[in-house]
């Protein structure tokens, strides 16, 4: 490990705020741990944590028993770690404050500040773009699949087709999905509704020779069908919430429901409302 | 060759050119040094090669030129096809009318000395590019032939296509092909088996091949003849939550996608795409 060479560290006597108003010549930013971390190559993913959120103990219930060497990791993250600390040691530490900070990251995404900066990202693509072709390159967000740490690598949800997907580089692959959480992007999505993308009823239809497989169709069909059905529910459901929508909404979805059974008994896909519009009319 | 087909033939090369630099890429560094290196050395293979064949012409120690062009960086997706199939011209009907320089590309493909009236090329690139293009083009004939399938479900079951970035599909291995069977729409893309949906490949290098190449057919095709390729995944659905709670349908931003990947068993579905034992309660309730 060559990162304590990497950045210099700042006078254990002085705390990151003291220092940046004493020495107004000197800023080369790489000093601050949190800096250098988000500099660090395979941490693109990351954004960075508020020192005041850090600060604040109570944001960081529980992480004590997480992390090894939690005071000293904790004060490598907000640099006041001691400067006469053996090689080794240092290692150890530094292993111990990455951790911690995946798991402040993990809890700081989603306040709403946290969410503003990882919206930022997002916008900038940061997270890379989904695989599926018919998404046509719709911008990704990391997601866990568990919370606790050590168990499963980050992945990318994509708000387009609602799927997850690995990583195309294997430096993001490796990063612990704990540290982004499994709520993180559908909290997202819950503050910023305006961001969900309109859904398409797009799909990859495989074909021999210009011919239709017909497993494959048969397949297509009762996707439909599902989406129909689901469709329909979900109509339903709001002409049943207190807050019903506008009276446009009852009506399709009646229609909906009867345009439902008629597709059950013939074939599929011959007058359904699009997801976004159902999506339009939940509105 | 027409002027006609030159120019129509630098505008298809044109849009390749533009579909890649529209795919953002956002490649790691890393593999971006490797695949230069690549690169590098398939551009200087390739100079070793014509130089060799000018200075030597027996060309005894050179490569055939398809195993070469199979060889280079960003062409491990393709097949080599055999000499017999270019060399019967019946499998080759039609392509002279797309393939500008045709009769200098087949050459250049079959490793024939060019005969010495033919006319001047201009430039030895084109009939490169029309060689790539032309060699391409059979490939997508090829790749369907029983030779071709079972060269290609051999390169399937070795990983040279990659695997399925969809976490549910647990890295089955997937196969190209192409949305258009003409060159010069769209670059070349991924097939997973799995969740029978496409991909763009993950790789920059692959971003200016042509799925004209691998053609619309071919990667149904393999999974038919081979129906023992087709990967026995367990079908999973993402279903978001907030803290361990599924988000409603009812939300504004619940999901909306969950059909996408629902899969069935083909043999479990009727004709109209109904679960048959759900059709069979239907009919007993009708008859109720």
């Amino acid at each position: 490990m060559l990162t304590h060479l990497l950045y210099p560290l700042p006078p254990s006597s002085l705390s990151r705020q003291v220092d940046d108003y004493t020495s107004g010549s000197d800023s080369d930013y790489t000093k601050y741990w949190i800096d250098w971390f988000l500099g660090t190559k395979g941490n693109e993913y990351f954004c960075e944590v508020d020192e005041e959120y850090i600060l604040d103990r109570f944001n960081l219930t529980g992480l004590n028993t997480e992390v090894q060497y939690y005071s000293q990791a904790l004060d490598l993250i907000t640099d006041n770690l001691d400067e006469n600390m053996d090689e080794e040691m240092r290692d150890i530490v530094e292993k111990s404050a990455r951790h911690l900070y995946g798991l402040i990251h993990a809890r700081f995404i989603i306040t709403t500040h946290g969410l503003t900066k990882m919206l930022e990202k997002f916008k900038k693509c940061d997270f890379g773009r989904c695989p599926r072709v018919l998404c046509h390159n719709h911008p990704l967000l990391p997601v866990a699949l568990s919370d606790v740490p050590y168990t499963k690598s980050v992945k990318l949800f994509c708000c387009r087709c609602e799927d997850i997907y690995n990583p195309k580089s294997t430096r993001h692959a490796s990063i612990d999905g704990a540290y982004f959480g499994c709520s993180f992007p559908h909290m997202l999505f819950q503050v910023y509704p305006q961001l969900v993308p309109p859904k398409s009823t797009d799909r990859y239809v495989p074909r021999i020779f210009g011919f239709k497989l017909h497993d494959v169709a048969k397949q297509h069909r009762y996707q439909d069908m599902i989406r129909e059905e689901s469709h329909a529910r979900i109509m339903a459901g709001i002409e049943g919430l207190p807050t019903t929508a506008a009276t446009g909404a009852q009506t399709s979805s009646r229609d909906g429901q009867q345009n439902h059974k008629i597709n059950k008994a013939a074939e599929g896909n011959a007058t359904v409302a699009t997801e976004s519009g159902a999506m339009a009319d939940v509105n | 060759m027409s002027a006609h087909d030159l120019q129509q033939q630098q505008q298809q090369q044109q849009q390749v050119r533009d579909m890649r630099a529209a795919d953002d890429v956002e490649e790691e560094e890393e593999e971006e040094e490797e695949e230069e290196d690549e690169q590098l050395q398939g551009e200087y293979a390739g100079d070793e090669y014509y130089g060799s064949d000018v200075s030597n012409e027996s060309g005894t120690e050179s490569m055939p030129w398809i195993a070469w062009f199979c060889s280079l960086g960003g062409h491990q997706y393709f097949a080599e096809v055999a000499d017999d199939f270019v060399e019967d011209d019946f499998n080759l009907t039609g392509l002279n009318s797309i393939v500008p320089f045709y009769k200098e590309a087949l050459e250049m493909i079959l490793d024939l000395e060019p005969e010495e009236d033919s006319p001047k090329v201009p430039d030895v690139s084109i009939v490169e590019a029309s060689a790539e293009q032309l060699y391409g083009l059979i490939h997508q004939r090829f790749i369907v032939t029983r030779q071709g399938l079972q060269q290609m479900a051999d390169k399937y079951q070795a990983g040279h296509f990659g695997s399925c970035p969809r976490t549910y599909c647990q890295s089955t291995n997937v196969v190209p092909c192409g949305r258009y069977d003409l060159p010069g729409v769209e670059t070349v893309k991924l097939y997973c088996p799995n969740c029978q949906d496409i991909y763009s490949p993950p790789s920059s290098r692959y971003h200016n091949l042509d799925g004209a190449y691998f053609g619309t057919t071919f990667a149904h095709m393999l999974f038919h003849i081979y129906p023992e390729l087709v990967p026995n995944i367990s079908n999973k659905i993402y279903t978001p939550a907030i803290y361990g709670f599924k988000i409603s349908e009812y939300s504004r931003c619940g999901p909306r996608m969950q059909w996408l990947r629902n899969k069935q068993d083909p043999a479990a579905l009727d004709a109209s795409g109904r679960l048959i034992k759900d059709a069979k309660d239907n009919d007993e309730d009708d008859s109720k």
